[in-house]
């Protein structure tokens, strides 16, 4: 099983400087520290919005892709919304869902099902375009930069347990600085005024 | 409700479904996201659903509209969520953190099932409606009620004060409105 932080690290080798990606709470902590950038959005507020927050995202931007690096905790809190991104098919969105099997930001108690859930067979089902399951770094390593090319609504499903931890900072992820300087971010693009 | 309830429109006014459409694109709203209302089914979303200038997205929860429509507005595209008072209730914590304390401007038309029409939410006989202004009230979320076309004119100054303040709002649909 791939440790989160190294499976983060590969992703970020992958991507461009000015690509837009929203993450929620644990895995967003660690990405912040793997690849720190104002175009980053932190998925907060409330439990289970990454995806919608990415689908928003994907629909003002259709020309851009959007990468969502949700958590399985956070979708089993919204699993309808597999199906509206199904619905609204935006070529441009990477659903990827950061599967440790537990609730890591409230206590590491283990979500429902934890060993029998299958993620990428639910978002299938609900109609993605595309779903995949990486285990393994080297398998993650070798297929997700062909994965990121596929035309959308793509679902990854990254199983990894915790690996080197990065600093959490919730005043950081709910105060309004981050969401300042990813609008600021978004200006430099002329993606907004 | 009982027979000395004051009413705040009378029984019979209109509420024109087409005239609250004509009032959402004159705000600028581009795109609505939607839960089905029997209040708002017929007058509102299935002409929305039709409308070639109105993008929709159909969910399958209320509070996703929240995050759609927050998102949406980082790209300076007005939106609208669509839903039943029900969805408002079950929503209340995603209103909470991304519309009120992240101060998203996040607009909200919301249907009011079953109220009498020409009563005032707060004299309705269901609970479900009595508290839903009281709990707008208290979590600091400007409301408003649309209970016939005499009311339609408080729509776009809402949606511009929403943008240009950075808040949410709420537009209590208080009657079935007429299809188009």
């Amino acid at each position: 099983m791939m440790k989160r932080d190294d499976c983060l690290k590969v992703l970020a080798g992958e991507i461009a400087e000015d690509q837009i990606v929203v993450a929620a709470y644990t895995t967003a902590f660690d990405w912040l520290g793997i690849r720190p950038s104002p175009l980053n959005f932190i998925s907060s507020g409330a439990m289970g919005l990454t995806g919608p927050h990415g689908l928003g995202f994907a629909l003002a931007w259709p020309d851009r892709r959007i990468i969502v690096l949700d958590g399985d905790g956070s979708l089993l809190m919204s699993l309808g919304s597999l199906v509206t991104i199904a619905e609204a098919a935006p070529k441009n969105l990477i659903h990827c869902v950061c599967e440790n099997g537990t609730y890591e930001a409230n206590g590491g108690h283990p979500i429902p099902a934890q060993d029998r859930v299958d993620f990428a067979g639910m978002a299938k089902a609900a109609g993605y375009a595309q779903t995949h399951t990486f285990s393994e770094l080297d398998d993650f390593r070798t297929g997700i930069g062909s994965v990121l090319q596929e035309e959308g609504p793509v679902f990854v499903d990254l199983k990894f347990v915790p690996g080197e931890s990065y600093p959490k900072d919730y005043g950081l992820m709910h105060g309004p600085k981050i969401r300042e300087e990813f609008r600021e971010a978004l200006r430099g693009l002329g993606l907004r005024q | 409700m009982n027979d000395a309830t004051e009413l705040i429109a009378p029984v019979d006014a209109k509420l024109h479904g087409a005239k609250i459409i004509a009032a959402i694109k004159q705000a600028g709203i581009g795109t609505v996201v939607t839960v089905p209302d029997r209040t708002t089914a017929a007058g509102l979303l299935r002409p929305i659903a039709a409308d070639q200038e109105l993008r929709h997205v159909r969910v399958s929860e209320e509070d996703e509209t929240i995050a759609i429509c927050a998102a949406l507005s980082y790209a300076d595209q007005r939106a609208l969520a669509l839903f039943q008072y029900t969805g408002l209730l079950d929503s209340i914590n995603a209103v909470r953190g991304v519309a009120v304390e992240y101060e998203m401007p996040i607009c909200m038309m919301v249907g009011l099932l079953s109220k009498e029409p020409g009563v005032g939410p707060t004299a309705s006989k269901h609970y479900g409606l009595r508290i839903i202004e009281p709990i707008l009230d208290v979590m600091g979320v400007d409301h408003m009620l649309i209970e016939s076309d005499d009311d339609i004119p408080k729509i776009v100054p809402a949606i511009d004060k929403a943008y240009e303040t950075s808040r949410p709002v709420v537009m209590l649909i208080g009657r079935m409105p007429i299809a188009p």
